[in-house]
C-alpha cells in the first residue's frame, strides 16, 4: 500500500528515461497540460511518482537492457502508482515480444508479434487511425470513434489479449488501448495525437490512484 | 486492394524548406524566397488540419557544414502532430540530436547515397520508423533515375542508380518510410506525376509519400485514388495559401477519400 507520507512529498509525474527518442515530444505534451515531468533512471524517484510514463521508441531489446542494467525491471513491477507505457513501452509491458525475441516486463498476459506486411498495406503502420472501443475505462472518458490518434509501428499485441481496451484497424485488428489493473498502455502516440492524444493524457493523469 | 487501408487516413504533410531558422520556397529547388516565420508556419499548419509537417533544411547537405538547428526544439514544443526533418543527416550522432529534440523522424537523401549503410545504421538504433529515405526522381530517357544533391544547381547531378533499384535498397536497408520526388513534375504545379507514383507504389511495401507537382486539390484526390500514396507532400501551394489544408480535405472526403478531419 502508499504510504500517506510518500503521496504527500511525492505528487510527482515520471517519464522513464527508456533510451528512446521521444522523451522530449512527450515532455512538451505533459507541459502543454500543465504537467511537469522529471525524466529519469533514478529507482526512487519512480517508485514514489505519483504517475509513471514509460515511452519507447527505437529497439525492445535495446530498452530492455537499458531497463535491466539500471536495475529498473523489479521497481516497474512493483509500482502501485498509474503507469502508461506507449508504443514500444506499450509493448514491453507484455510477457515477449517477438522484436528480438525478447522477455518482456510482464505485467500484462500476452505476447507481440510483427506485423507483415501485405498487398495495399504496408509496414510499418503509419498514420491516423480512429479506435474501436472494446470495453469503458476512464482512460477512455470523453473519446469517441470521431476521434484519431497517430500510430507508427511495425510490432503489435494482438486484439485478443484480455487486457484489450480498444482496438484499432489496419488489415486486421490490434490491441490500440490496455490495461490491467494500474498497468496503462497505448499502441498509438498520444503526445503527437493533437487534441484527441492531449485528451488521453489528461485522462490518465486523472485516474485514481 | 485499398480494403486494408480504408480505417488508415491518408496523410497531407505540407514540406517548409528551411533555410536560417526561417521558411523559404524556390522553384525547381532555384531562386529561394523567404515566405515566413517557422514557428509561425508550423503552428499555422497544425491548426489547419496538417496531419504532419516536413522540416528540409535545404542549405545543409550540399555544402557539408553542420547547421544550428535548435528551432527543432522550438518546434516540437508547439506542436502536437508528428514531424520529421531533413537535410544534412550524415551520421547517428546527427540524427539523434534531432530526435532527441522531439522530432519523430529523420529523412536522408544525398548521405544516403554516399553511403547506404548509414540507412542500416540509423534503423538499427532509432528503429525503422524513423528513418525516412528521399529519393529525387528524374524522367530520363532511359528511365527512372535517381539524382543527387538537388539542393545546389552547381552539384545536382545523376547519381547512376535506377530508382526501382535504390527504392527496393533502402527498404531491405531499413527505411520505414520513402518520399519520392518526382523532379519533372516539381514545382510547376500540374499535378503528381501519377505513372511514376503508381509504379513505385506497387514495389514499395512501406508507406510512400508523393511529393512534387501539386497545385490544385484535384491533383491530390488523384494521386491518392490513381497511385494509392499513403501521403502527399505539398509546399508552395500551401505557403502561397492556394489551398487551404481544411478546404482540400473536405474536398478529399467528399471524393471517397479517408481523411483525418
Amino acid at each position: 500500500m502508499r504510504q500517506p507520507q510518500a503521496a504527500n512529498s511525492a505528487g510527482h509525474v515520471v517519464v522513464v528515461d527508456s533510451g528512446g527518442a521521444n522523451l522530449a515530444s512527450l515532455g512538451y505534451a505533459l507541459e502543454r497540460l500543465g504537467v511537469t515531468a522529471r525524466v529519469t533512471t533514478d529507482a526512487n524517484v519512480i517508485s514514489s511518482a505519483e504517475r509513471v510514463l514509460l515511452p519507447g521508441v527505437g529497439n525492445a531489446v535495446a530498452i530492455m537492457q537499458r531497463l535491466e542494467e539500471r536495475a529498473l525491471i523489479p521497481i516497474i513491477r512493483a509500482l502501485t502508482a498509474p503507469v502508461l507505457g506507449i508504443c514500444l513501452g506499450m509493448q514491453l509491458m507484455f510477457e515477449h515480444s517477438a522484436e528480438g525475441n525478447t522477455t518482456g516486463l510482464g505485467l500484462l498476459p500476452g505476447r507481440i508479434e510483427r506485423m507483415p506486411a501485405a498487398a495495399g498495406r504496408p509496414v510499418p503502420h503509419m498514420g491516423w487511425n480512429t479506435l474501436q472501443r472494446k470495453r469503458d475505462d476512464p482512460l477512455l472518458h470523453r473519446l469517441t470513434d470521431e476521434d484519431w490518434f497517430y500510430f507508427v509501428h511495425g510490432y503489435y499485441a494482438p486484439a485478443t489479449v484480455n487486457s484489450v481496451i480498444a482496438t484499432v484497424e489496419y488489415g486486421e485488428q490490434y490491441a490500440a488501448v490496455v490495461r490491467h489493473k494500474n498497468f496503462c498502455g497505448v499502441q498509438f502516440h498520444p503526445e503527437r495525437s493533437g487534441k484527441s492524444g492531449a485528451r488521453l493524457l489528461a485522462n490518465f493523469m486523472a485516474l485514481a490512484n | 486492394m485499398g480494403q486494408w487501408l480504408i480505417m488508415l487516413a491518408r496523410r497531407i504533410i505540407p514540406c517548409l524548406d528551411v533555410r536560417a531558422g526561417q521558411v523559404v520556397k524556390g522553384v525547381r529547388f532555384r531562386d529561394h524566397r523567404v515566405v515566413g516565420d517557422i514557428l509561425e508556419l508550423a503552428a499555422r499548419y497544425r491548426d489547419d488540419g496538417a496531419d504532419e509537417l516536413v522540416f528540409y533544411d535545404i542549405t545543409a547537405s550540399p555544402e557539408g557544414r553542420s547547421v544550428d538547428r535548435s528551432w527543432v526544439a522550438r518546434v516540437a514544443r508547439v506542436l502536437d502532430i508528428p514531424f520529421c526533418v531533413a537535410g544534412g543527416i550524415r551520421s547517428v550522432a546527427d540524427a539523434e540530436a534531432i530526435l532527441n529534440a522531439g522530432a519523430e523522424k529523420i529523412s536522408v537523401n544525398s548521405p544516403a547515397l554516399e553511403n547506404p549503410s548509414l540507412i542500416d545504421a540509423l534503423a538499427r538504433r532509432f528503429g525503422s520508423q524513423c528513418v525516412v529515405v528521399g529519393i529525387d526522381s528524374e524522367t530520363s530517357p532511359g528511365g527512372y533515375q535517381v539524382h543527387q544533391y538537388t539542393g545546389d544547381p552547381n552539384r545536382a547531378r545523376d547519381s547512376g542508380r535506377p530508382t526501382l533499384a535504390w527504392l527496393n535498397e533502402v527498404q531491405d536497408r531499413g527505411a520505414g518510410e520513402i518520399v519520392l520526388n518526382c523532379m519533372a513534375s516539381d514545382g510547376v504545379r500540374r499535378g503528381y506525376d501519377l505513372e511514376q507514383l503508381a509504379l513505385m507504389r506497387a514495389a514499395c511495401r512501406v508507406p510512400i509519400v508523393a511529393s512534387g507537382g501539386a497545385g490544385a486539390a484535384s491533383h491530390f484526390i488523384d494521386v491518392f485514388k490513381a497511385a494509392q500514396v499513403d501521403a502527399a507532400l505539398a509546399a508552395s501551394v500551401f505557403h502561397s495559401g492556394a489551398i487551404v489544408i481544411r478546404e482540400l480535405k473536405t474536398a478529399l472526403r467528399a471524393a471517397g477519400v479517408e481523411i483525418r478531419p
